[in-house]
C-alpha cells in the first residue's frame, strides 16, 4: 500500500516538470520582452536594462527557469504586470468563487449521473436508458455558453425565479449564494452528467452480467441490495476513473461559465489576464489549474485501492 | 455422424438487422445535417445575404423580421427585412451566421487534419522505436494534464492579435496528444502481429515497414478520431471567439456573433439565440457522424475512443 502511494506520488513529479517546462518556455520564448511590456511604451533603453536585470531576465535560460521554478515552489508567483498585485494575491481572491461554483457542479452532476446511469443500465432499452444516451450525445454538442444563455434565458429572464448574473460571497448570506451558483453549476454539470452516465450506465451494464450478480438474484436478494452492493461496487472504478478525468472538462467549463454569469473567479481571471496579457498570471493560473488537475487524478488513484482491493501495483 | 448448420431463423436476423439499421442511421442524419451546412457555407453570398461586416448606424438592435423601406433615388422602394434582426452595431445577423459557418467549417476541418496528420507521424515512430517512446509519452502525459481549453487560451494570448491560423494552432496542440496515444496504441499491437514480424524478418527497412504494414491499421480508428477533433475544435473555436481571445471581433464568426449580442441579451436574445443554434447542430451533425463511422467501422473502437 505504502510503497504504491510512494511509487504513485513520483510519477507525478515528471508529468508536472514537463508542465512546468511547457508553461515557461510558452511564455518566455514567444511573448517578446517582458521586461519592455513593464517598463512600457514611454521607457528608455536604460530603464528596461535595469527592469531586466532585477527580474533577472538577463541570465541564460536555463538558469531563468531554475529562479522561476524555486520562486514558483516558494509560492512566490511574481508580479502581475496589469493588476499591480502579486499573482499570489489576485489568485487568493479569486478562488472562492471558482471553487463553490466547481464543488457545486461536482456535487451535483454525481448525485444526478449515477443514478441515471444505474437505472439506465437496470432498464436497458426504456425511455429512461434512450434518455441517458441522447443525453450524452447532446451534452457533448451543445457547448457550455449555448446551455448557459438557454438556462439563464427561461429560469432568471423568462420565469425571473433566479438572478441573471453574479456572485454572492458566502460570507455575506448563505441564501444568495447559493441562489446564484444554481444557474451556473447546473449549465457546468450538464456535460459532466452526460460523460459520468454514460460510463456508469456501459460499466454496470458489464457488471450486471457477471456470475456473482446471477448468484445475489438466485439466493433471492432484492434488486436494489444487488444493485447497491454487488454491482455498484465492482463498477465504482471506471466511473470514479470518469470523475478525475472529467476535471479537465470541467476546468475548461469554469472559464467560460464563469464568463456567462459574471462570476469573479478564477476562470474570469484568466481570461482578463490573455486579455490583458498578462503574462505571470496566465503563467501561474495554467500552471495552477493543471496542478490541482493532475493531483485529482493522483487522489483518484489512491482511491483504486479501497475500491478494488484486487488492484495492487 | 452428421453436422448438423444451423442458420439463425428469420426472426433472429431480422432481430440483428433491426439493432444494426440504427446505429448507421446516426451516420446519414450526421452527414444530411452536414451537408446542409456545407451548402450553406459554400452558397453563402447567394442565400440574401448582404455584407456580413457592413455597419449600419440606422438599423441597430432590430428584432428577428423586422423591416425597413428604403427610398431609392428614383422613387422607388425596397423593402429589406432584417430575418435574424441586427446586433447593436446594425449588422445583419442573418449574414453573419451565415458566413459565419465558414469559418466554423474550416477551423474544424483544419484542425482535425493538421492534428491528425502530426500525431500519426509522432504516434508511429514512438510505437515503434522503443528508446524514444518513454521521453514521447512522458511530453505527451505532461501535455495532457494541461485541461484542452485553458491550453488554447494561453497559445492565443502569445500573439498579438489572433488571427485563424494563431486559432488553429492553438486549437491543434492539445489535440495532438491524444492522437499520439490512439495511433501508438494501435502500433504496439500490431507490431506484435505475425505479418509484421514476417517482413520484419525479410528485412523491410523501419519506414517501409510502418508505411506498408502499420499505417493501414490506424486508418479507421483516425477517421472516427478526426470526425471528433472537428466537432471539439468548432467548439473550442466559438469559445475562444466569445471570449473575445480568438478570431477577430468583425469577422464573422459564430462565437463572434454571440460575444457581441452578450451585453444586451436580456433585451435581445436574438443575438445569442440564432448563432447557438447553428454551432449546436452542426456540433451535434459531425458527432453524430463519427459515433456511427466508429460503429461502422470497427464496433471495438467503442472501447478506444
Amino acid at each position: 500500500m505504502l510503497p504504491y502511494i510512494g511509487r504513485r506520488l513520483l510519477a507525478t513529479i515528471p508529468v508536472m516538470a514537463v508542465v512546468a517546462v511547457f508553461v515557461f518556455l510558452l511564455l518566455r520564448l514567444t511573448a517578446g520582452d517582458p521586461a519592455a511590456i513593464i517598463a512600457g511604451d514611454n521607457a528608455t533603453a536604460r530603464d528596461v536594462a535595469q527592469i531586466r536585470e532585477k527580474l533577472g531576465l538577463d541570465q541564460p535560460i536555463v538558469q531563468q527557469f531554475i529562479i522561476w521554478i524555486g520562486k514558483t515552489l516558494r509560492g512566490d508567483l511574481g508580479e502581475s504586470f496589469f493588476f499591480k498585485k502579486t499573482v499570489t494575491e489576485l489568485i487568493l481572491g479569486r478562488v472562492e468563487p471558482t471553487l463553490a461554483l466547481a464543488t457545486c457542479t461536482l456535487l451535483l452532476a454525481v448525485t444526478m449521473a449515477v443514478p441515471l446511469g444505474v437505472t439506465a443500465a437496470y432498464k436497458r432499452g426504456s425511455w429512461i436508458d434512450r434518455f441517458v444516451m441522447g443525453l450524452s450525445v447532446l451534452g457533448f454538442s451543445v457547448p457550455v455558453f449555448v446551455i448557459g444563455y438557454a438556462l439563464m434565458y427561461l429560469f432568471a429572464i423568462h420565469f425571473a425565479w433566479l438572478p441573471v448574473q453574479g456572485y454572492q460571497r458566502i460570507g455575506d448570506g448563505f441564501g444568495g449564494f447559493i441562489q446564484r451558483l444554481v444557474l451556473p453549476s447546473f449549465t457546468l454539470a450538464i456535460i459532466y452528467v452526460a460523460l459520468i452516465a454514460r460510463i456508469t450506465r456501459a460499466s454496470v451494464l458489464e457488471v450486471l452480467g457477471a456470475d456473482h450478480v446471477r448468484t445475489a438474484r438466485a439466493k433471492g436478494l432484492a434488486d436494489l441490495p444487488v444493485l447497491l452492493r454487488h454491482v455498484l461496487r465492482n463498477a465504482a472504478v471506471p466511473i470514479v476513473t470518469v470523475i478525475g478525468l472529467g476535471v479537465a472538462l470541467l476546468i475548461g467549463g469554469v472559464v467560460v461559465t464563469e464568463s456567462v454569469f459574471a462570476i469573479p473567479g478564477l476562470g474570469r481571471l484568466t481570461v482578463d489576464a490573455v486579455l490583458a496579457r498578462d503574462y505571470p498570471t496566465v503563467q501561474a493560473v495554467v500552471l495552477l489549474f493543471s496542478g490541482v488537475y493532475v493531483l485529482i487524478n493522483l487522489l483518484v488513484d489512491l482511491t483504486y485501492t479501497f475500491l478494488d482491493p484486487r488492484i495492487r501495483y | 455422424m452428421s453436422t448438423v448448420l444451423t442458420l439463425p431463423s428469420p426472426a433472429v436476423r431480422r432481430e440483428a438487422r433491426a439493432w444494426r439499421l440504427p446505429r448507421n442511421r446516426s451516420v446519414w442524419i450526421g452527414a444530411a445535417i452536414l451537408a446542409v451546412v456545407v451548402a450553406i457555407a459554400v452558397l453563402a453570398p447567394y442565400l440574401g445575404t448582404t455584407s456580413p461586416s457592413e455597419i449600419d448606424p440606422t438599423a441597430r438592435n432590430r428584432r428577428p423580421g423586422a423591416e425597413r423601406v428604403i427610398r431609392n433615388d428614383d422613387g422607388t422602394k425596397t423593402t429589406v427585412t432584417y430575418r435574424m434582426g441586427t446586433d447593436s452595431l446594425g449588422r445583419d445577423i442573418y449574414s453573419r451566421v451565415i458566413y459565419g459557418s465558414r469559418v466554423s467549417l474550416i477551423v474544424g476541418v483544419t484542425v482535425a487534419l493538421i492534428s491528425v496528420a502530426i500525431g500519426l507521424v509522432i504516434g508511429l515512430v514512438s510505437g515503434y522505436i522503443r528508446w524514444l517512446d518513454g521521453i514521447v509519452m512522458r511530453v505527451m502525459d505532461g501535455l495532457m494534464s494541461i485541461p484542452a481549453i485553458l491550453l488554447a487560451i494561453a497559445l492565443v494570448s502569445l500573439s498579438r492579435g489572433a488571427g485563424l491560423r494563431t486559432v488553429i494552432l492553438a486549437i491543434v496542440i492539445p489535440e495532438i496528444p491524444r492522437v499520439v496515444r490512439l495511433v501508438r496504441s494501435v502500433v504496439l499491437s500490431v507490431r506484435e502481429e505475425p505479418y509484421v514480424e514476417a517482413a520484419r524478418a525479410l528485412g523491410v527497412p523501419t519506414p517501409a515497414l510502418l508505411a506498408r504494414h502499420v499505417l493501414p491499421s490506424t486508418v479507421a480508428p483516425l477517421v472516427v478520431q478526426g470526425t471528433f477533433i472537428c466537432a471539439a475544435a468548432i467548439v473550442v473555436e466559438a469559445i475562444l471567439s466569445f471570449l473575445g481571445i480568438g478570431i477577430p471581433p468583425e469577422t464573422p464568426t459564430w462565437g463572434n456573433i454571440m460575444a457581441e449580442g452578450r451585453a444586451l441579451f436580456r433585451i435581445f436574445p436574438h443575438n445569442i439565440f440564432f448563432p447557438s443554434i447553428f454551432l449546436a447542430a452542426t456540433v451535434l451533425a459531425v458527432n453524430m457522424l463519427g459515433d456511427g463511422l466508429r460503429d461502422m467501422l470497427d464496433p471495438r473502437l467503442r472501447h478506444r475512443i
